[in-house]
């Protein structure tokens, strides 16, 4: 999953969609002819995009209704006398402020370990420059790339034998080395082009390369660590597998993996069910609007100035 | 994403491996590595070692491995549950590379040309964000909004069928192994579409406008335009977008395990899931570290022709 969503916090700043809207904003906006198939087509965006927002929208109804009223009115209905039953049930359940806790926690840790070992790898794989870098990047890329599966015995194995299986620092240790190995794959590329000129007047100052590193090279490229920082903890909390095996006890568990634990479950009434997926939903659509500035500010534009 | 190092090498040439620093060899930077490479060689290489090793062996989780030469991989290739599991993989790409990046192209350039241009592009930030939407939540979380809405009986969907004189058409739609896999299908598209939609509406910030005046002038209309010309230009985008599409496809584990658990019967089982059941439900470890090598070989396979495959592109566009 990984590579499939930095790719696009590459992207989202780039070319934002409304840069075309600046050129033709305020002045021209009497050149702008609208067909009627201009209509036809943003007629169909709109629909394919309340197409895709409906499921959370009925998710969102049917969160606040009572099992009742949803089997006498159905879906569509508003709710007519608001009903938190559902939400409190589930809440006091999986016990969710400990699973939030638990998410947060694994997935901070993660983000700022896997920050710092990317930025030592980039380090000398970008400006460093050491030999058969291409070779190293790809082999740091792989470690990204293969499928969970493949580690994942051996893994639940190593971690039995040293006693942190079902033990959140099993997570945090097995995504920091698969979320850093994307991050250098990405910060080399972004070092290898570090300006040349600022390394050689800190250079000439007399510091040093771990003082370059940490004085120079880190503050300069903040805003590109802050969106892989951003990145890393989304992707983390929205792991599954590995969480899944390792985390057994009800202490443990991610919010994930909390919520897909009671489905189906006879306890589990239709608006109970509806519930439960709304509190999975809740934390990431809050992550998303607060770092939407962030992460639209940019990896690259921010990154060399 | 598409500029990996290679693209510097020719730079490169003149200066051929002087770190950036001034006064500092490249071999003094090694120390830099060891954390990131101690890291890299305990979590991933070593177990994908260890479970290649596996493969070839019996093993059920208590008593230590014993060698069995390529037992299990023989039992692999006549395995119909293996085979159906890749051929499910098949439907995975369909959902989650094919449909979305058909769907992306199309929606990525009609936002961006139409709807950014003539509606306001405040209008198609918000339609793209929304595309967007079902890419940030936890696949196994998205697996269950859509679940609900199929719910068998009282769900969101067969109400509606209902409703509107439809009822026949009511269906336990994961419960049946005539649906369970279209409706596992519907749940990937979902959550893929957004990020084509993303990425190809970044890439088209780079066309030319005047390209497409002059194809205009041409008599070219806008499918023409959008052949000749969109295509082409995005093209690395759109390898992009297929290789870790398809990627990904060949990795998903969560929605099948949150909706189906592979079933009813075999009907959606993924490599991916197999191994799992295999791993912890059957205990069979040999068994599932040769089913999640095989995988991991599939992927390796995929990612290698893709990157030939856009290479030679690149060069027959270079070459004229």
């Amino acid at each position: 999953m990984a590579p499939v969503d930095t790719a696009s916090a590459a992207t989202l700043d780039q070319a934002p969609a409304d840069a075309p809207a600046r050129h033709t904003g305020h002045g021209a906006r009497r050149k702008v002819r609208r067909t009627r198939s201009d209509w036809l087509v943003v007629v169909i965006a709109v629909v394919g995009a309340i197409v895709i927002a409906a499921p959370l929208l009925l998710i969102l109804l049917n969160s606040f209704k009572s099992p009742t009223d949803y089997a006498s009115k159905g879906p569509l209905q508003l709710p007519i006398h608001p009903y938190f039953q559902g939400i409190i049930d589930f809440w006091n359940r999986v016990d969710f402020p400990r699973k939030l806790w638990n998410s947060i926690f694994i997935s901070s840790l993660v983000a700022v370990f896997a920050v710092a070992l990317s930025v030592l790898n980039a380090y000398a794989l970008g400006i460093g420059r050491v030999r058969a870098r291409t070779w190293i990047i790809v082999l740091f890329l792989l470690g990204n790339m293969l499928p969970q599966e493949a580690l994942l015995y051996p893994l639940y194995m190593m971690f039995k034998r040293v006693g942190l299986y079902d033990n959140v620092w099993a997570i945090i240790i097995i995504f920091t080395v698969i979320q850093s190995a994307f991050g250098t794959y990405l910060l080399s590329s972004v070092y290898g082009t570090f300006p040349k000129e600022i390394l050689e007047a800190a250079s000439i100052d007399g510091a040093g390369r771990w003082r370059i590193l940490w004085q120079v090279v880190v503050p300069i490229s903040r805003s590109t660590l802050s969106v892989l920082m951003i990145f890393f903890f989304i992707w983390t909390w929205n792991e599954f597998l590995f969480p899944l095996t390792f985390l057994i006890s009800n202490d443990n568990q991610t919010v994930p993996v909390a919520i897909t634990a009671l489905q189906g479950q006879r306890l589990m009434d239709v608006t109970t069910t509806s519930a439960s997926a709304l509190l999975g939903l809740i934390p990431t659509l809050i992550f998303f609007l607060i770092f939407q500035r962030t992460l639209t500010r940019g990896i690259t534009a921010g990154a060399v100035k | 994403m598409t500029t990996l190092p290679v693209r510097s090498r020719r730079a490169r040439k003149r200066r051929p491996d002087a770190s950036l620093l001034p006064g500092h060899g490249h071999g003094r930077f090694w120390w830099y590595l060891v954390p990131g490479f101690a890291a890299l060689f305990v979590i991933i290489i070593v177990p994908l070692c260890w479970n290649v090793y596996l493969s070839f062996t019996s093993y059920r989780g208590i008593k230590p491995p014993i060698w069995i030469g390529t037992e299990n991989w023989v039992r692999l290739f006549n395995d119909a549950t293996f085979w159906t599991s890749f051929r499910n993989s098949i439907a995975m790409i369909i959902a989650m590379v094919i449909v979305p990046t058909l769907l992306g192209l199309l929606l990525g350039a009609t936002l961006f040309d139409v709807v950014g241009k003539k509606f306001g592009g405040k209008l198609a930030s918000f339609l793209r964000a929304t595309y967007y939407l079902p890419q940030i939540l936890p696949t196994v979380v998205a697996a269950i909004v859509i679940g609900w809405v199929l719910r068998p009986g009282d769900g969101a969907l067969n109400h509606v069928l209902k409703a509107v004189g439809l009822g026949g058409l009511a269906s336990n739609w994961l419960g049946s192994p005539s649906t369970a896999l279209v409706s596992i299908m519907v749940v990937l598209v979902w959550v893929q579409l957004g990020y084509p939609v993303v990425i190809f509406m970044a890439a088209l910030g780079r066309v030319d406008p005047e390209l497409y005046e002059a194809a205009e002038l041409d008599g070219a209309n806008w499918f023409q335009r959008f052949r000749a010309i969109t295509i082409n230009i995005i093209r690395p985008e759109i390898f992009v977008v297929l290789l870790t599409c398809t990627i990904a496809a060949l990795k998903v584990f969560g929605p099948i395990y949150a909706l189906t658990r592979g079933g009813p019967g075999t009907s959606t089982i993924v490599p991916s899931y197999y191994s799992y059941s295999q791993f912890f439900q059957s205990q069979q470890v040999g068994y599932g570290a040769a089913i999640s090598t095989a995988l991991t070989v599939v992927i390796i396979i995929v990612s290698i022709l893709f990157i030939r495959v856009q290479e030679r592109a690149e060069r027959t566009e270079r070459d004229g």
